[in-house]
């Protein structure tokens, strides 16, 4: 039987760096397979280059034995080939039947056949198990709706083979199972799968056979039933994964106490009567699925947000009507979600990004005028205690990698010695030696007596980091539990929002 | 095609960029003069004579050069922080009139009277830009749009006002404004001709605004507000407050470039004393990539082509339209070899 | 003050509204095209001088009227292609670039009119469109003058908003223009190409606003002059904002503001003791309420102004 997909010698490079090194795959028919590496290793890049979003420097595509020319996604959806992309594809302003529609009809003809196509939409998602509303806005959808709209879209298309980039990232574990249970009746429907992640179990769980991608090349492909969590793990870091261990150690007094706090944003709730407590020398672990208040918990702790309701208070100090700049001054280190976005900026120099936080301190800026020596003398000194690669204080933050950024803002944060520190998903995009690197940092602060608030969205490094766990669902906190106690089972129930309803009290 | 970010680009790129830019707006101009039936070297010899081939010629240039130095500024300071004032123009007029406006019966000796007169000029600017910039920040109104359109209010306002209240009775002919009082006149810089100490002042904006964006507190938060403005609030940069100083030191300058025009040359306001310098100064900005130290020499440089193009027109009879042609292309050229400056093009 | 409810009967003011609404009905047109597909043109004001120019320029030398308003389209189309080939492959700056086309295309149109057009005391005239009475349905009292006499023009701008109206509701041209001003991504990710598709449409709203330009030259009035089109243009790209991006919506814009255009005109006469610049400011500042007035309620275009880079996430 001809094989769904090969890809055959597959290279490419941006610039100086090599994301595909003659990178050569298969996918059998009827096949679910599993792309694994951590970030950067060029699991997405691959996936673009089949689908035609880049054309590859060297190598083929080849679907259902036929070759299809290179970037040309228009080539990949004839040949069958359907991609659920990580950051959904989306109008938001337009409805689902559109969205689906798209590019299905000649742009020259008069009039769109919108009957037909609603038909033939409501048909697919009947045969898959995917229910939608074909006239809703996208904006009014759930993340899971949303998710299902952009399955549909490649199912609408015809698509035998389809390619789903992380599809687990944005859902909960029980929408999670049953995404892979519908992927699974895709495969006994006819279709071939190949989804990436770098969520080992799912890998394992969900495939008939992995394949690993490390630095650009492909290490090793194996059948998912002759391998285990631990094989894969080595494969996709190259070595014995280290990641620091937390030692137990005595937790000290309340640093930092919110009280039925509730956060608005835009006339919406998103965090509601929230409460939680977080010690000297503790590690508090926020776990959930993206989009359940996170980013509102992370704006309030920053100073970007001020409470609708209830108090917050650090030692004992209200600060709930504080700005980023007096959170600082309080003795607040915060790591933004996203680095790029929010935690530096790429055009400023490394010895600007650093100072631009404190700016308006004496030890920075006087009389309006800012302190250059003083600025680029606290630079050097960070470079050199965080071990920043590449950077001197005059080199554009840009050119910084992501690691080494990260390391910037994880060291002008904890150089102020702060009492407390917001660490929001400190690890994302990172490769497992800037994740040691930032998670030893934190560790050492928190031995250091820090009070730490820790966001993840990795259930695993949460567990493993923190003393004690709350998950947060709809803008709302669980009890917290107990590292120690926290098993998968409990954690999966506390995610999907099932718990006591006891009081809040930590 | 796609675009590669250069890693750090070199300062000798940023300068040659202008350059490459002027070069390429000048050959497509060459066209356009040689379908005049004129050989464009010629041409371009002629606009070089007019503007720089003699004493009178050179300070002709920079008397115009003064007022393209401070809109040019006005403009630069904005575009740095992502505000987009074109309304320059408006700026320029409002500062003119409150000038020749207050000008005209201040009881003060010269030496105050002229900082006053100037100082009056910068507020009514800023106080123009600061309403588009409000609306901006508590309505979400692009400022494009409504600084344009107040343009046009303010121009129909400068010839109510001088057509009425601030009418000079003894100017015959052209309507124009009541002049401003003789003692705050600024002093001729070369005894002779229209050249004015202004030129000065405006050298000295442009220091005082190097200043501020390389040295001070507000100059650095401004820029980094500019740069991203979700990384700035999160470092506590207070955008709307930025915003608006922006847009007050953006207005004050443009509104400084009328002041100076009606103490050093036209000294009452009519409608026509701007040739559009306001979005003159927009051009004069890009040239110099938004620059403090560049505005000078760019403004140097379209002051030379508008002065030139008369002489040129009267030698050659090529319109003199071609200056704002030329200035124009210098504009859309600039952009793009500012973009190839930071931006490799890649398969 | 009777006088000026007076005017309000009065038929040649409504006439009128549908005359001055025209080049904005164009523009306003032209300009919700080139934003629906995700690009700011603020090149508007210098593509409908330029429009103005060569349709009357055109007629001049010897040429058909609808010759004219022909060539005024090619010469809008060509500087959109100008201006979306700075903005979308590029990505540059679409302020930047809007504003670098209409200092050109200005500059480019009074340089040409004086380079070819002999200049005496009057500029010269052609001869324009004349209104045209549409058999039996002019005759119709009051609504027969004001709807069935204008002039050809004016019947092609009505036309143009349905067009427009049913090709972005109903056709797959349509729904990908709207796609690729909401998220160039998603029309990619489908197979189609975001960059042609914004190219073209831009070349085509940049006609309508040539063809507007020309309608001032060849229909309004006879003759070219510097400093004609008066800020229409801006005013059309605050009518986008306006119109919340609907063609249906935009012809509201336009005729409303055409109203007080022609209301303030004859209000001059009829109100004696207020300088006329007060009436001309009218329009400006009643452009800048409305933009205030439906600013926070505004549905731009998700992707309007965001460059499109292949691959970026």
């Amino acid at each position: 039987m001809t094989l769904a997909l090969e890809l055959n010698g597959i290279t490419k490079r941006f610039g100086t760096l090599t994301a595909n090194d003659d990178v050569t795959l298969t996918l059998a028919q009827g096949e679910i397979l599993a792309l694994l590496g951590e970030n950067g290793a060029g699991k997405t890049t691959l996936m673009n280059i089949l689908f035609g979003h880049y054309a590859a420097d060297a190598g083929s595509v080849r679907v259902f034995g036929q070759e299809i020319p290179p970037a040309k996604p228009r080539a990949a959806i004839e040949a069958g080939v359907g991609m659920v992309h990580q950051h959904f594809t989306l109008a938001g302003n337009l409805t689902v039947l559109e969205n689906v529609m798209l590019g299905s009809e000649s742009l020259l003809w008069a009039r769109s056949a919108k009957a037909k196509a609603r038909e033939k939409l409501m048909q697919i998602a009947e045969r898959f198990g995917l229910p939608v509303q074909p006239d809703a806005k996208i904006s009014q959808l759930s993340v899971g709706e949303r998710q299902r709209v952009e399955i549909l879209k490649a199912l609408y298309r015809d698509a035998r083979v389809l390619i789903l980039d992380e599809p687990t990232a944005v859902l909960a574990r029980p929408e999670a199972q049953r995404l892979f249970e519908t992927l699974r009746d895709m495969t006994k429907q006819g279709l071939s799968l190949i989804f990436i992640s770098h969520k080992l179990h799912e890998v394992m769980a969900a495939s008939d056979r992995v394949a690993v991608l490390r630095g650009g090349k492909m290490i090793a492909e194996r059948k998912t039933t002759d391998t285990s969590p631990e094989e894969l793990a080595e494969l996709m870091v190259g070595r014995k994964v280290q990641r620091p261990v937390r030692q137990d150690q005595a937790i000290g007094a309340p640093v930092l106490i919110a009280d039925q706090v509730r956060v608005d944003e835009k006339g919406e709730t998103r965090l509601n009567d929230v409460s939680f407590t977080v010690n000297e020398g503790e590690i508090l672990g926020i776990v959930g699925v993206s989009g359940n208040g996170q980013a509102a918990l992370g704006a309030l702790l920053s100073g970007l947000t001020i409470p609708a309701a209830g108090k917050l208070t650090l030692s004992g100090q209200d600060i709930g009507q504080f700005g980023p700049r007096d959170m600082i001054r309080a003795g607040v280190g915060r790591v933004p979600e996203d680095r790029h976005a929010e935690g530096a900026i790429g055009e400023l120099s490394v010895w600007e990004n650093a100072v631009l936080e404190r700016l308006r301190t004496p030890e920075f800026s006087r009389r309006g005028f800012v302190r250059h020596a003083a600025g680029k003398a606290y630079a050097a000194n960070l470079i050199d205690t965080f071990d920043i690669r590449g950077a001197t204080p005059d080199t554009r933050t840009g050119l910084l990698s992501g690691g080494n950024m990260q390391k910037l803002i994880l060291g002008r944060c904890l150089s102020i010695g702060p009492r407390f520190i917001l660490a929001n998903q400190p690890t994302r995009g990172l490769d497992e030696g800037a994740i040691a690197a930032v998670l030893e940092k934190l560790l050492t602060a928190r031995a250091q007596g820090a009070a730490i608030l820790l966001i993840s969205e990795e259930l695993e490094q949460a567990v493993a980091l923190s003393d004690r766990i709350q998950a947060i669902v709809k803008g709302r906190l669980s009890k917290p539990v107990a590292a120690h106690e926290a098993d998968a089972q409990k954690l999966g129930l506390m995610m999907a929002g099932i718990w006591q309803e006891d009081d809040h009290a930590a | 095609m796609r675009l590669e970010r250069r890693g750090d680009v070199p300062l000798r790129i940023i300068i040659f960029a202008p350059f490459m830019a002027v070069l390429v707006a000048l050959l497509i101009a060459a066209f356009l003069i040689a379908a005049a039936g004129v050989n464009p070297l010629t041409a371009y010899v002629e606009l070089l004579r007019g503007a720089l081939g003699s004493r009178l010629a050179i300070t002709e240039m920079f008397t115009r050069a003064t007022p393209l130095i401070l809109t040019g500024l006005a403009a630069a300071v904005a575009f740095r922080a992502r505000l987009w004032n074109i309304g320059g123009e408006g700026q320029f007029f409002m500062g003119a009139l409150v000038t020749a406006w207050i000008g005209h019966s201040l009881a003060l000796p010269g030496v105050l009277g002229i900082p006053v007169l100037m100082v009056a000029g910068m507020a009514a600017g800023a106080a123009l830009l600061a309403g588009p910039a409000y609306l901006r920040l508590r309505f979400g109104v692009d400022e494009v749009v409504t600084t344009l359109l107040l343009n046009f209010i303010v121009i129909l306002f400068v010839g109510l006002m001088i057509e009425g209240p601030l009418r000079d009775p003894l100017a015959f002919g052209w309507p124009s404004s009541v002049p401003v009082d003789r003692d705050f006149r600024l002093p001729d810089l070369i005894p002779g001709t229209r050249l004015h100490t202004g030129l000065l002042f405006a050298i000295a904006a442009a220091g005082a605004v190097w200043l501020i964006f390389a040295r001070t507190v507000f100059g650095f938060e401004t820029r980094a507000a500019g740069l991203n403005p979700t990384a700035a609030a999160f470092a506590g940069v207070s955008l709307p407050r930025t915003l608006m100083g922006v847009a007050l030191l953006s207005g004050a300058l443009a509104g400084l470039a009328g002041s100076v025009e009606v103490l050093g040359v036209t000294a009452g306001v009519t409608t026509t004393m701007s040739p559009g310098f306001g979005y003159a100064g927009i051009v004069v900005a890009m040239l110099a990539a938004l620059h403090p130290a560049g505005v000078v020499a760019s403004a140097t440089f379209v002051a030379t082509v508008f002065v030139g193009a008369d002489a040129m027109s009267r030698a050659t009879g090529v319109p003199s339209f071609i200056a704002d042609v030329i200035v124009a292309l210098c504009l859309l050229t600039m952009i793009v070899a500012l973009l190839f400056a930071t931006y490799r093009v890649r398969r | 003050m009777i006088e000026a409810i007076e005017l309000l009967w009065n038929t040649n003011l409504w006439a009128a509204v549908l005359r001055i609404a025209t080049p904005l009905i164009f523009g306003v047109l032209g300009a919700l095209l080139c934003e629906r597909a995700g690009v700011l043109n603020l090149g508007i004001e210098g593509i409908m001088t330029m429009g103005a120019m060569t349709g009357w320029l055109t007629v001049y030398l010897g040429g058909d009227l609808w010759v004219g308003l022909s060539v005024a389209a090619l010469a809008g189309g060509l500087m959109g292609l100008l201006h979306a080939g700075l903005t979308v492959p590029l990505g540059l700056s679409q302020h930047v670039s809007g504003l670098g086309i209409t200092l050109l295309a200005s500059a480019l149109s009074y340089y040409l009119y004086r380079l070819i057009v002999e200049v005496g005391d009057l500029p010269p005239t052609i001869e324009p469109f004349r209104p045209l009475d549409i058999p039996v349905l002019s005759d119709i009292p009051i609504l027969g003058p004001i709807l069935f006499s204008q002039t050809m023009p004016t019947y092609l701008a009505l036309l143009s908003v349905a067009v427009i109206a049913y090709v972005l509701a109903r056709t797959p041209l349509g729904l990908a223009i709207r796609m690729t001003g909401e998220n160039p991504h998603a029309v990619e990710a489908q197979g189609l190409n975001p960059m042609r598709i914004r190219i073209g449409a831009v070349v085509a709203g940049s006609a309508l606003m040539g063809v507007g330009g020309a309608f001032l030259t060849t229909a309004a009035f006879n003759s070219f002059f510097p400093e004609m089109v008066q800020g229409r243009g801006w005013i059309c790209i605050a009518l986008v904002v306006f119109a919340s991006w609907r063609p249906g919506k935009a012809l509201i814009g336009a005729l409303l503001f055409a109203f007080f255009d022609a209301y303030q005109l004859r209000l001059q006469t009829a109100i004696d003791g207020v300088p006329y610049q007060l009436f001309l400011m009218a329009p400006y500042v009643l452009s800048i309420v409305a933009l205030i007035l439906v600013a926070r309620r505004a549905e731009v275009p998700a992707a309007l102004m965001a460059p499109y880079r292949r691959g970026e996430r």
